[in-house]
């Protein structure tokens, strides 16, 4: 092989890495999100497998409840402001959220939690941050989160507060 | 063709015979590797001033605490542009100009492997700077981000993002383009008897950063694309709403960023390692551990990208692998730093401009690597992730390391690239300043760090002020002493001592021992063989 045609090889052997850790930098995005779900960090979208869990009654937990919409023309709020629950005892809340536009809308909301190593203990069997929600103009909607505190919440945690932030999910424009 | 060998059997004066063309015309389409080294090297200075000046307005604001130079937004864009113009616009161009200049030589072949691609490779550097340039005009202004481009405040920014994202496209097709052309220069086109184990050092570094550029820029290019796509084409990468995660971003960016300061600091050690040898007349103790450990800094620098993500969210068990595995850099690096030392050890030491610059990055590159150690700590970090003890480290290793350097090399080569010696008591002066004034910018800057200024701020409390004025003070000092630089280069163009076929007794690779000084402009047209 002449040295044109050895130059010629590898160079072509060498675009195509090029080409490979492009594509490789795009198969980080499932890679990321497969990794996450597997040690379960950030994981906005599956309700929590909770079983067996036994009421707790030698202590109360506080949870406080929060709401945002961030550049969304829905009002959002809880219906109630805190509720005092005890660990491993089942409760559902709800939410109202309104949109106000003449428009459909479609908004997703996500959690946090103060503090923060609070979330984990928080687990959350229904809830409407699972799902995208698609508002018609002007409907009102009460949305449900059913929630258990897990027993396992450290002693010296005795409030958590849940905050939604709801976000406009850009380009859906109604479509769910 | 560079593959055509010919015998002339006459060195040619580098007067004549530049492809046929004369004038501007010559510079563009030049595909001589010499040529081309000059045009980068060139680019990569001017792009240093540029930057610089961006540097200067960025210490103008930070000399008092409060607003008096420019607006908050105006410092953001000048702290990002400096930044990507540093890493990209000079930086690494400079080096590339090396590459170019010197790995022909170094192994006795005539040219690059494909020399009309190297002159693409270089022109879409102006092109791409011009860009980056053009972004401060538009409404809006230039990206004011930071270099790393985070999400989701890019998806924020007006047009100057998108004239960015081109720029870095483009700039990255380059490096991509030129290591392409290294690699295959390097592994093909070896005069016969120059096995991989007896090429200067030199060269396998840039073998390395050429397999690492190739490796990690399309990483790059695939999260600014991402962002592209985030800001106009209705993706969510990088939208929590969306279904994504700005975390994301930094992932893949980093992915890309710690392979990035490699591919800056391993040519570095490369020029160093061929600086140090000469100025000692000793060969360079201890070559294939050199190798091997500049191989495994280049494969180690892939598994500790998350090191500069520990405030994120990680959880303890990944910071404790991205901690453990970047201490373990710490150990091929410390190889070749004692190695170096030893190569100086019972040498026959002259200090001439090359080795002083040499022997500043000794000092100055380990210090900047003991820092970094400091830094991959986690418990550490969580207290200086982002503060000016950060800023301290990168531009101790990049300035005092890669800067420093560059300037090794330019010293130490421009009389094989001119046929003239620059003036020793000049390039002595320009050391000395250049040293001072560094170190008056950035060890300050440590104490800063420490008592917690955060970085990327225009303004701070009046308990920072006085090192704030210190590094200021220095960085317009600094500033100034590379003009010194210009006129030291252009005096030797025009009118320095012609120079001697070998100005440097103990300097051995190729350039020095086959070719005359100057080198012509076509060299080794015919292969020596190496026994």
């Amino acid at each position: 092989m002449s040295l044109r045609e050895q130059n010629l090889l590898l160079s072509r052997k060498l675009a195509v890495v090029a080409l490979g850790m492009f594509g490789f930098g795009f198969a980080l995005v499932p890679f990321y999100n497969q990794i996450c779900a597997a040690l379960g960090i950030g994981n906005l979208e599956s309700p929590a497998q909770v079983v067996n869990t036994q009421v707790d009654h030698t202590r109360t937990v506080t949870i406080e409840l929060d709401s945002n919409a961030h550049n969304l023309p829905w009002r959002f709020k809880p219906l109630v402001s805190h509720v005092t629950v005890r660990p491993g005892e089942l409760t559902t809340v709800e939410y109202e959220v309104i949109n106000v536009r003449e428009a459909p809308v479609t908004g997703q909301a996500v959690p946090s939690y103060g503090p923060q190593r609070a979330g984990e203990y928080f687990q959350k069997l229904e809830c409407f941050c699972f799902q995208q929600q698609t508002l018609a103009p002007g409907e009102v909607r009460r949305m449900p989160v059913t929630f258990v505190v897990d027993p396992r919440l450290p002693k010296d945690l005795n409030t958590i507060a849940v905050s939604y932030t709801f976000f406009e999910v850009a380009g859906r424009g109604g479509k769910s | 063709m560079s593959a055509v060998v010919h015998d002339h059997g006459h060195a040619h004066d580098h007067h004549d015979h530049h492809g046929g063309y004369s004038g501007l015309m010559r510079w563009v389409t030049t595909t001589n590797h010499k040529d081309i080294g000059t045009m980068y090297l060139w680019f990569s200075f001017i792009m240093f001033l540029v930057g610089g000046i961006m540097a200067l307005v960025i210490r103008a604001e930070l000399f008092s605490p409060g607003l008096q130079v420019v607006d908050p937004d105006f410092f953001n864009q000048m702290t990002t542009m400096h930044g990507l113009i540093m890493v990209f616009g000079a930086i690494m161009p400079a080096f590339v100009g090396f590459a170019n200049w010197q790995i022909p030589m170094m192994i006795g072949a005539p040219d690059m492997a494909f020399a009309r691609l190297n002159n693409w490779s270089f022109w879409l550097l102006p092109f791409a700077a011009t860009l980056l340039v053009l972004s401060f005009f538009m409404p809006g202004g230039a990206p004011g981000v930071g270099w790393t481009l985070y999400a989701p405040l890019t998806v924020q920014m007006g047009i100057g993002m998108d004239l960015t994202i081109f720029a870095v496209h483009i700039l990255g097709m380059s490096s991509i383009l030129g290591s392409i052309n290294i690699i295959t220069t390097i592994l093909n086109m070896r005069a016969p008897g120059m096995t991989l184990m007896r090429m200067p050092l030199f060269v396998w570094t840039w073998l390395i950063t050429a397999y690492l550029l190739v490796a990690a820029m399309p990483v790059l290019a695939g999260a600014v694309t991402m962002t592209l796509t985030d800001r106009h084409f209705g993706t969510s990468f990088f939208n929590a709403a969306g279904g994504g995660d700005p975390v994301l971003y930094q992932h893949i960016f980093w992915f890309f960023g710690h392979p990035e300061v490699y591919i800056i600091a391993l040519p570095a050690f490369g020029v160093v390692s061929q600086v140090i040898p000469a100025f000692s007349r000793k060969p360079l103790f201890g070559y294939a551990s050199m190798v091997y450990a500049t191989s495994a800094i280049a494969i180690l620098s892939f598994i500790v990208w998350a090191h500069h993500m520990y405030t994120v969210g990680m959880p303890v068990t990944g910071q404790l692998f991205f901690m453990y595995a970047t201490t373990l850099i710490a150990v091929p690096t410390g190889v070749k730093v004692f190695n170096w030392v030893a190569t100086m050890w019972k040498g026959s030491l002259t200090f001439e401009t090359p080795m002083l610059f040499a022997l500043g990055f000794l000092f100055l590159f380990t210090l900047g690597g003991f820092t970094g150690l400091v830094l991959s700590l986690v418990p550490v970090d969580i207290q200086l992730h982002d503060t000016y003890y950060v800023v301290a480290h990168f531009h101790y290793v990049m300035v005092a390391g890669a800067l420093f350097s560059a300037f090794a090399g330019v010293y130490f080569w421009l009389p094989k690239w001119t046929g003239k010696m620059y003036d020793e008591t000049l390039g002595k002066i320009h050391f000395w300043l250049t040293l001072i004034f560094f170190n008056m910018i950035f060890f300050v800057q440590h104490f800063l760090g420490l008592a917690g200024m955060p970085r990327r701020i225009p303004d701070y409390p009046l308990m920072f002020e006085t090192w704030n004025k210190i590094s200021s003070i220095g960085a317009f000092g600094f500033g100034l002493s590379q003009l010194l630089l210009l006129y030291i280069v252009i005096k030797c163009i025009r009118s320095g001592e012609p120079a001697p076929q070998k100005p440097w007794e103990g300097a051995d690779s190729l350039e020095w021992t086959h070719l005359p000084t100057p080198a012509p402009y076509h060299s080794f047209e015919t292969q020596p063989v190496i026994k």
